[in-house]
């Protein structure tokens, strides 16, 4: 079944096989006429068992591997969006989330099961959150951040392409419900340095995001959707807000929050202090805070390992099925006698 | 060979060009898809000169007289005229009882409501009333400023481009906008502007064509009485013109008269009806006087029948002189033809421009339909249930969710219901139209991201495909007639894959199984047979001739010596050889050419004494008997109607001609009344065996009964036999004939009673001369590609205009027939006869109904390929033309009893019929099974038929092109036919079949996936993957290795369909698609879409990937996938497929580079990002592996255990190879 090897060789052996005449021509001249020599693969029994052999032997190691490879990632994820609220307000999440009036500080205690290697990744996660949203999703000007308030329209950030007769600047939903809650992190007494720099693409702060762009009347309306942004700072320095806006796949996901550059022991406590400031009381999504050691298969996700051991698996089973079918019953491999009409009349 | 090459490919590439991508989509919906055909014609340079408008005034009408046999077996002896029976838009029954009844029509009545009149010479008065056009032609359908709004009127018919224009449209409202307003209206802008360069590139031709008709010159009688010339198309009806020798005819003419002072004009018709001999036109004897070459003196009017597409029929009368003058065809002369052997004619125009026959006629036949599309079309019924089924989830879906977050729309960050601004809108909705509607947008909306689950280019990939399989078909060298130079032709591109479903054959037999090259075989002369002995190399004879035949006969020794026995042996064999002879020069209607002292002809280089002669006749067999006589020293030298010179052994004879009576199909023979110069009158008489030998006087001795045997012989050799006589006719019986003659021919009406009434007075006690045996030969392998379709399992009919002796003795010589077989022959008197004949012989042969007759249960052949075999006793079914007349023409439940029994037999040969009879046998099949036909004939007699069955194929024979023309495909010869079928039909279904599976599953996997998604995204029709990528992934990403594959893989080498012709039974038992692989396909998709959808949802599950970044990992992982299911099928790899399989992958990463590179499209940079992580390259490999693995599996499970025959033959064909190899 090595399609791509054998053919090419018969191809060659075919053109020469034509002496005397030019190649060209008589390859032409085949070509015309269909009957250029073709590698055809045939599904031998052999062939078979063999394929599926070789498959099995290919994806259990590599299940093995991708599973140890997960093993060996350390992640620590912890929800907090209900416990960061008050017990007073548990009833009543959504007044706690927008009074301003109430602190919204809160302490998470966690504990490292396993030693971790820096670099720590520390992620923010929401659950049932559509940022997939159609409405969400096309609600940005991508010429704005790029090139700031010029000639163009901002009519694709509805509904929120300005506030009061001024254009906003990042404009769109995406912008506006910039997520905002901050994560402060100590370990013991000392406090681990959070590196949030270099956490959005480069190519998307080079490119996508003007570097002579600031934020302009931007969360001025009647309704704060979330985080600030320093009008002071030019978009592409705005990480937080770069890596928001690349929308994600699915209703679930993680975004990157910063990378804290420290090993971190086993049974070690670190304490986060965080502000509960994002609104997703009022649809129920979750929020978790993630810390997770990477590998070269990038997190924790033992699906690749499950996966191709079950492949190599069923591989394997097929294999000894198709074994044991073409022991207990072989077919004469080819025989003109066992097509139909041969058949026919042999049995008649 | 190679330097024609480059022209050939070049013509291709128009044809490519022109007609493929055009019909494409035409098909979709009706027609159009002939009318680039045109360019073909040109492109293949058969030289049809001048313009379209004649050139596809070839493709319809059909020949009365191009085979002799149909004249003389035509039971109602009317010309019937099949334009009818082509009209597919008409309901099948009407079309059935149209076609009965024409049978019987006997021409309509010239009334005087329905005729116009035209003044002979005043154009004026002709014109008063405008019921006239002009002689200008357009063929053209656009002018400059009409063609944009035309031409994209004319492009919007079809449903196609319809759905492209309905989903752009839906896609520009606002609420709808899934796509960019560029990207969905990039595939509809693509495929408007490619047809409309086609349409107008062609139409251009035609507008040049066009020009260059109505410019051309012609002489016109004008006001001071003298003929100056004036452009065609200011020509007008009443205009009295002057053609020369070698010119056109620029309108239907009345002929008035010519430089033969008999009035007699010799045309060609090669533009109209394709055949090539010449035929005679005359000029009424009444206006011949009053016609010179520089003068015309007559006026008059003629009352002509309203203009009508039958070229076969002309009903006018004149009123000239006071008194009035019936016209008929031989009247009359059509536009297009060419005016031959005559100096000059004079006519009066009658009908022009639009309204000539040439241009009545110049309609395309329908296009035809193949069954695998229609069937394919089923299916896509289906896929428009999984759409809206697919829809309407997404609706639901958007419903209920809308519904369960109702109030909190206003507070979800990701849909804000309202305007947030604090501007004139705050409050207003955004977009938000209230649940119902919000369902109803949603459903839209993913009409729109779905749109491709209707898999529309599929039908271009298919019409490429098809041009590409028509291209290796064309070039084949295995299916080049190197004889005549002539090579296959694809004249229809849409029923390639039909080729490989042919259940049933029915076969001209003339010119299609035979050569048509009619050879005079054997000869009895006074009961003698002649032909056996060796013949002597006609060198010796030559040398006294001053003229030279076109090709040589060898002569027969004995006879030869017999007829150049001294001049007074007188024995009464030696004269009743010289009256044979002289029968056979005098006796027929062919007009020798004679081309004489022409500098570049090689005789006369030779020796410039030496004249060639060729015979020009409308029956091949007269050219043969001519030819024969003259190879025995009887020249036929000249002929008018006065007289004709003969050349016997270089002395000329001059023999008068009193009168002549045509072939009919009554008399079944013809007659001349000769003068000899020692004024001795003789009638000279030929004729089938069966109507001469009842009129001759000497009915019962030697020579009658070893003539008899003779004709016995020859009939079972499989010649075709002709019956001599001759009578000496005394004065009295020359009176009294003379004056029946003469009434009869100039009586008004009933002429051909009166005419056969004076025959008869003559046509009795003939004195029996001899008979004649022509040899009609078979082609070259026809009896061995009969064999070769039989095994294949398809029915080979044979329908021929002989007689049943001789259709008989050609089935058995073509190995139809085999001695074992049973023989049920059918040939009743009479309806009740005939009845009971088909009753007895169901009975008898225990040959089983089929059931409830016509009507609804159409009925499929069961196939069974054993079964046909082991019967036993194999059945032939021989019948006649006069009894299917009785059985077609009521739809009795004989005619079911005959479809059973024919079905029941392994053969049938139909004999005596006539040409709509076999378009009659035809559609009785195709009207009672779903089984696909092929009817393959080279005549005009054969163009009914063609155009009835499913697959049409022309030979291009000695018989004109107008089979050709009417053919979806042409080629030399009959054995070529087995490659068409077995190899290249096997090939194009095969490939077809699977490339339609193919699309269906390469649409609905991409779709599906998309679906998947948008449940994920709250219903929100969003698509991870561009915009670019969605319009791009079925234009590009996947399309080229589609195409290459369809167009040239193959399951089997040509040498193993050849050599087990069973295989062939894949096709019509339709192996390679069926409604069964379309739902395992589908089930297949369901599973390969889930695939691709959750193993990178789940690989990314907690991480931060975006959506466009798994977008771009969707796109190439679908791609991939898709590709490699493609290779996991392909049969045969040459180096091309490697190149369009594995460059597609390539093709597509370029794509994804640079749509990626882009800054402001939210995509940049992704794959970029992606493709640096392991996890990437994974996943696509596990989408593929896991996609694939059940399909795998599964294909590889029922090859080992359960193989079709193509498998078994696949794997033999890999053994001999390896063996080979070792």
């Amino acid at each position: 079944m090595d399609l791509d090897s054998g053919s090419s060789s018969t191809v060659g052996a075919g053109v020469q096989a034509i002496p005397g005449r030019p190649v060209r021509r008589g390859a032409l001249y085949q070509f015309k006429q269909q009957n250029l020599p073709a590698c055809k693969p045939v599904l031998t029994p052999a062939t078979v068992i063999a394929t599926f052999l070789l498959m099995s032997l290919i994806f259990i190691p590599l299940g093995l591997i991708t599973l140890r490879t997960s093993n060996s990632v350390v992640e620590i994820v912890d929800r907090y969006d209900i416990e960061c609220v008050p017990e007073e307000y548990r009833s009543n999440k959504l007044l706690y989330i927008t009074d301003d009036s109430i602190s919204k500080n809160c302490s998470r205690f966690l504990k490292v099961p396993k030693s971790m290697r820096a670099p720590i990744y520390v992620y923010y996660q929401l659950d049932n959150y559509y940022q997939n949203h159609r409405r969400y999703v096309k609600s940005r000007n991508d010429k704005q951040l790029l090139h700031g308030l010029g000639d163009n329209s901002t009519s694709s950030c509805k509904p929120l392409e300005s506030a009061g007769d001024l254009p906003i600047v990042p404009c769109g939903l995406i912008a506006w419900s910039l997520f905002n809650d901050t994560f402060k992190f100590n370990s013991g007494s000392s406090e681990l340095k959070v590196n949030r720099k270099n956490i959005a693409w480069k190519s998307d702060r080079d490119h996508k995001f003007g570097k002579d762009v600031y934020p302009f009347n931007f969360q001025n309306g009647p309704l704060i959707g979330g985080g600030k942004l320093d009008p002071n700072t030019p978009l592409s320095d705005q990480e937080d807000l770069i890596v928001w806006m690349r929308t994600a796949a699915l209703p679930s996901f993680r975004k990157l929050y910063g990378r804290i550059e420290e090993d971190l022991d086993a049974d070690d406590v670190i304490v986060v202090q965080l502000m509960n400031n994002y609104n997703t009381y009022s649809f129920g999504g979750k929020k978790k805070l993630v810390l997770s050691t990477s590998s070269w298969l990038g997190g924790k996700n033992d699906f690749f390992g499950v996966a191709s051991l079950f492949i190599g698996a069923f591989c394997m089973l097929i294999s000894i099925v198709f074994l044991l079918l073409h022991v207990k019953n072989p077919r004469p491999y080819g025989d003109a006698t066992y097509t139909s009409w041969n058949k026919k009349s042999s049995s008649s | 060979m190679i330097d024609v090459k480059p022209r050939r490919l070049l013509t291709f590439l128009c044809n490519v060009l022109g007609i493929g991508i055009g019909p494409v989509l035409a098909d979709f919906s009706k027609g159009h898809a002939l009318e680039s055909s045109p360019l073909l014609k040109e492109g293949q340079g058969q030289g049809q000169g001048q313009g379209q408008g004649q050139g596809q005034g070839q493709g319809q009408g059909q020949g009365q007289g191009m085979d002799s046999h149909s004249n003389s077996n035509c039971p109602s002896g009317n010309p019937l005229v099949p334009f009818e029976i082509c009209d597919n838009s008409k309901p099948h029954h009407e079309r059935r009882s149209r076609l009965k009844s024409m049978q019987f029509d006997d021409g309509f009545p010239l009334h005087e409501d329905n005729a116009r009149s035209v003044y002979i010479n005043d154009p004026k008065r002709t014109n008063q009333n405008y019921e006239f056009t002009g002689n200008e032609i357009r063929t053209s359908s656009y002018t400059l400023i009409t063609f944009l709004p035309k031409n994209l009127f004319i492009q919007f018919h079809r449903v196609a481009y319809l759905y492209f224009l309905a989903i752009a449209a839906l896609n520009q409202l606002p609420p709808l906008a899934v796509f960019g307003r560029t990207a969905s209206l990039f595939p509809l802008l693509f495929v408007l502007c490619v047809t409309a360069i086609k349409d107008g590139y062609e139409d251009w031709r035609k507008h040049r064509s066009d020009r260059f008709e109505n410019n051309r010159d012609c002489l016109v009688l004008q006001d001071h009485g003298i003929f100056l010339p004036k452009k065609w198309n200011r020509i007008q009806a009443g205009d009295v013109v002057k053609i020369s020798a070698d010119e056109m005819i620029p309108a239907d003419i009345v002929l008035l008269g010519t430089s033969d002072k008999s009035g007699i004009a010799y045309i060609q018709t090669m533009n109209l009806d394709g055949e090539s001999n010449l035929k005679t036109r005359f000029a009424r004897q009444e206006t011949v006087p009053a016609v010179t070459s520089e003068s015309c003196a007559v006026t008059g009017v003629i009352r002509c029948e309203k203009p009508n597409r039958n070229i076969y029929e002309f009903t006018a009368n004149m009123e000239f002189n006071g008194t009035k003058i019936p016209l008929n065809q031989t009247n009359i002369v059509l536009r297009g033809c060419v005016l031959k052997n005559t100096d000059w004619l004079i006519g009066v125009v009658v009908s022009a421009g639009q309204e000539t026959k040439a241009m009545l006629n110049s309609a395309a036949a329908p296009p035809k339909r193949s069954k695998l599309e229609i069937y394919m079309n089923r299916e896509t019924v289906w896929l428009s249930v999984f759409l809206f089924v697919m829809c309407s989830a997404v609706a639901l879906g958007m419903g209920l969710w809308l519904r369960r977050h109702k109030h909190q729309l206003e507070t979800l960050p990701y849909y804000r219901r309202t305007y947030l601004n604090r501007g004139p809108e705050t409050g207003k909705d955004h977009k938000y139209y209230g649940i119902p509607m919000e369902i109803l947008f949603s459903f839209l909306s993913s009409v729109i991201v779905f749109q491709i689950m209707i898999p529309i280019s599929l039908y271009i990939t298919m019409e490429l495909v098809r041009v590409g399989q028509s291209y290796f078909m064309v070039e084949d060298m295995d299916m080049h007639d190197s004889s005549c130079g002539s090579r296959f032709q694809c004249r229809s591109f849409n029923i390639n894959e039909d080729l490989g479903q042919i259940r049933y054959i029915f076969s001209d037999k003339t010119g299609t199984l035979t050569e048509n090259k009619m050879e005079f075989r054997k000869a009895s002369v006074f009961g003698k047979n002649y032909g056996n002995s060796m013949p002597v190399p006609p060198d010796t004879v030559k040398s006294k001739r001053r003229w030279k035949l076109k090709s040589e006969i060898p002569v027969d020794s004995d006879l030869m010596a017999l007829l150049q026995k001294e001049k007074d042996s007188s024995s009464e064999e030696r004269v009743a050889a010289h009256d044979f002879f002289i029968t056979l020069t005098a006796c027929n209607t062919v007009i020798p050419v004679v081309s004489g002292n022409r500098p570049c002809s090689y005789e006369t280089k030779e020796d410039d004494g030496v004249v060639s002669i060729d015979y020009q006749g409308e029956s091949p067999d007269e050219q043969a008997l001519v030819s024969a006589a003259s190879a025995y020293g009887y020249t036929l030298f000249e002929r008018t109607t006065g007289h004709l010179v003969i050349d016997k052994n270089g002395e000329k004879i001059r023999l008068e001609v009193l009168g002549m009576h045509e072939f009919d199909s009554v008399r079944k023979r013809m007659s001349v009344v000769i003068r000899f110069p020692n004024n001795a009158v003789k009638v000279l008489v030929k004729g089938a065996d069966t109507s001469m030998l009842r009129i001759l006087a000497n009915d019962d001795d030697i020579v009658w009964h070893a003539t008899q045997d003779h004709l016995n012989e020859y009939s079972l050799e499989g010649l075709r036999t002709l019956v001599l006589a001759s009578r000496d006719l005394s004065e009295a019986e020359l009176e009294e004939w003379q004056s029946a003659y003469l009434e009869a021919s100039t009586a008004l009406f009933d002429r051909a009673t009166k005419l056969r009434y004076a025959a008869s007075l003559i046509e009795c006690n003939l004195k029996l001369l001899g008979a004649t045996g022509i040899e009609d030969r078979l082609q070259e392998g026809v009896p061995d590609a009969i064999e070769c379709l039989r095994q294949a399992g398809i029915k080979v009919w044979v329908l021929t205009g002989d007689k049943q002796e001789t259709a008989i003795s050609i089935g058995v010589s073509c190995k139809l027939l085999t001695p074992d077989m049973e023989k049920i022959i059918i040939n009743a008197t009479s309806e009740a006869h005939c009845r009971d004949l088909l009753v007895e012989a169901k009975a008898r042969y225990g040959v089983r109904s089929s059931g409830k007759g016509h009507g609804n249960g159409k009925h499929k052949t069961i196939v069974d390929p054993g079964m046909e075999e082991d019967d036993t006793a194999p059945l032939a079914l021989i019948i006649d033309g006069t009894s299917l007349v009785y059985i077609l023409e009521r739809e009795t439940e004989s005619e079911a009893s005959l479809f059973d029994i024919a079905t029941a037999c392994r053969v049938v040969i139909c004999c005596r019929v006539a040409p709509l009879q076999k378009a009659g046998i035809v559609n009785l099949i195709k009207s009672r099974t779903d089984d696909i036909t092929l009817a393959i004939g080279d005549g005009a007699n054969d163009v009914s038929m063609i155009q009835m069955a499913d697959v049409g194929v022309g030979i291009c024979g000695q018989e004109g092109r107008q089979a050709v023309m009417a053919a979806d495909f042409a080629m030399g010869q009959f054995q070529f036919l087995r490659k068409l079928l077995l190899v290249h039909g096997h090939w194009n279904y095969q490939r077809l079949g699977y490339l339609v599976l193919y699309n269906f599953y390469r649409n609905a996997v991409f779709v599906f996936m998309l679906f998947w998604y948008i449940l994920c995204t709250a219903f929100s029709t969003t698509s991870a993957l561009t915009e670019w990528s969605c319009v791009l992934y079925s234009v590009i990403y996947t399309s080229i290795p589609t195409v290459i594959v369809g167009v040239m893989d193959k399951d089997l080498s040509q040498q193993t369909l050849l050599q087990y012709p069973k295989l062939y039974g894949a096709g019509y038992r339709q192996e390679a698609y069926n409604i069964r692989l379309f739902w395992l396909t589908m089930i297949d998709t369901l599973w390969q879409s889930l695939v691709v959808f959750l193993i990178p949802v789940l690989t990314y599950k907690n991480s931060s990937i975006d959506i466009w970044s798994l977008g771009s990992l969707w796109t190439i992982a679908i791609v991939i996938l898709v590709t490699v299911h493609l290779a996991m099928d392909v049969n045969g790899w040459i180096l091309i497929m490697h190149l369009a399989v594995w460059g597609s992958i390539f093709i597509t990463y370029g794509c994804l580079l640079v749509l990626d590179s882009i800054p402001l499209l939210p995509n940049y940079w992704t794959i970029y990002h992606l493709a640096c992580t392991p996890t990437y390259w994974i996943t696509i490999l596990l989408v593929t592996v896991v996609a694939l693995l059940p399909r795998f599996t599964c294909k590889v499970a029922s090859q080992v255990l359960w193989p079709s025959d193509i498998q078994i033959a696949r794997e033999a064909e890999a053994r001999s190879k390896k063996h080979g190899d070792r």
